[in-house]
């Protein structure tokens, strides 16, 4: 089962779709106590880091992600807030993993939107299948800094384009909009 | 490296396709979510659809369309035509759509890309331009080409990226219907004096005609009739692009 956090932020039928698709059971929740000790969690981003903290904060799950000990997946802003800090609205944000989410300040257009190559640092089951420097779907204005990146990309210099550190993952493309690509990468990450 | 996107243009009349596409074996498609699915396996990065039904039934119709789109294909698209206030754009994004295109409502009222940025991402706003040449640079046209405004291109598009719009599509009223190519001084006006991402549209003939959009400065590549009259596919495009030195996904 997988279990989809919606903390009002905004439209989960791409990751909904691409989850029927894969054959996959899923429910939407937008409280923390519809969490399953049983479930796997996708974590989508939506909008900007200070809007999207405020809702994580109202609805109680600020502090209870945290915790969560089974595999966690947060998709673009969802990577961003697994940081201590965004520099997007200057937002302290879950302190689950250690970087930072900064704008880009390389001289190329602001946001990035379009398909990126992701270029594997470590062979993840994550990435099973998937062809090092694969096309992903990118679309951010903000891009994260850590030591726990399992891949990078290049705009302009290098960023984190997914990280893993236990059980959290994060990935700064949208899987659910990636082609077959991104939905291996999806059953994936439901097959951990 | 960011790849050129290539986006083929379907045009939807009351939920079916205004021209028949012709896939491999000359069979002719008039359903917009099978033609869409065809495109998507031969690799698309990317779709827009257009809607130009004129009745309210008609687009109840294509938001029908878009929900079945967005259970079939696992790639970006957009879809324009009719949106007129946010309540449209947040219908057509809550059906599955990624981006919604606005154009002439977006001249009456520039409010609209503010308030739809504001309301659902930068990311999820496409603002059409349709531009004409005139004796001292590019004018903005509205409602489908057909009535000429006094507002200069570059301003509009300037414009309309400083109020949150995520990307501009860029047509030229000259070239669209010509099959000789993107206008290539308008396109490269425009994507050299914006800060965000040029899809151009009008014209496309043959293969060539996008590399020279591309390095003109075409963030991506927009055509319908070289892809829908089965002269080229996707896949073949893209080959042709990449035997060119232009970055694309394959």
């Amino acid at each position: 089962m997988i279990q989809i956090i919606d903390y009002g932020a905004g439209n989960l039928a791409s990751v909904a779709n691409a989850l029927t698709k894969l054959g996959q059971e899923y429910e939407i929740i937008s409280s923390p106590i519809e969490l399953r000790d049983d479930s796997k969690i996708i974590f989508p981003g939506v909008g900007a880091a200070g809007s999207a903290m405020a809702m994580l904060r109202a609805t109680g799950f600020d502090a209870v992600l945290p915790t969560i000990t089974r595999p966690f997946l947060g998709i673009c802003l969802g990577m961003q807030l697994l940081m201590p800090y965004s520099e997007e609205n200057d937002t302290a944000c879950l302190d689950i993993v250690d970087g930072e989410a900064r704008k880009f300040t390389c001289d190329l257009k602001v946001p990035q939107i379009g398909w990126n190559t992701v270029s594997q640092i470590y062979n993840d089951p994550l990435f099973a299948g998937i062809s090092d420097d694969a096309y992903f779907y990118f679309v951010n204005s903000y891009c994260v800094e850590t030591p726990y990146a399992i891949s990078q990309t290049d705009y302009g210099y290098h960023f984190a384009s997914a990280l893993k550190k236990d059980n959290f993952y994060g990935v700064q493309f949208h899987p659910e909009k990636s082609g077959e690509v991104g939905l291996r990468l999806l059953l994936n990450f439901c097959e951990l | 490296m960011l790849a050129k996107r290539i986006i083929p243009c379907l045009d939807v009349r009351d939920g079916r396709l205004t021209k028949g596409i012709k896939f491999q074996k000359n069979v002719d498609i008039g359903d917009p979510v099978l033609a869409a699915r065809k495109y998507y396996e031969q690799g698309a990065d990317e779709i827009v659809f257009y809607d130009i039904s004129a009745s309210p039934r008609g687009r109840e119709i294509m938001l029908d369309v878009v929900r079945q789109v967005a259970k079939e294909i696992f790639i970006p698209f957009s879809v324009g035509g009719g949106i007129r206030t946010v309540g449209d754009m947040r219908s057509v994004l809550l059906s599955g759509a990624e981006k919604v295109s606005i154009n002439s409502a977006a001249v009456k009222n520039p409010s609209l890309i503010s308030e739809g940025a504001r309301a659902f991402g930068s990311q999820c706003v496409v603002v059409g331009i349709d531009a004409l040449r005139v004796s001292n640079g590019f004018q903005v046209v509205i409602n489908g080409g057909r009535v000429a405004t006094s507002i200069d291109a570059l301003t509009w598009a300037q414009e309309v990226a400083r109020l949150g719009a995520g990307e501009i599509c860029l047509n030229s009223i000259d070239a669209d219907g010509t099959y000789e190519g993107y206008d290539l001084e308008l396109l490269r006006l425009i994507s050299e004096n914006v800060e965000i991402p040029v899809i151009a549209s009008g014209g496309v003939g043959n293969l060539e005609h996008l590399y020279e959009g591309a390095s003109a400065g075409a963030d991506a590549l927009l055509a319908a009739s070289i892809f829908h009259y089965s002269e080229y596919s996707i896949r073949e495009a893209k080959e042709f692009l990449r035997s060119k030195n232009i970055t694309v996904r394959l």
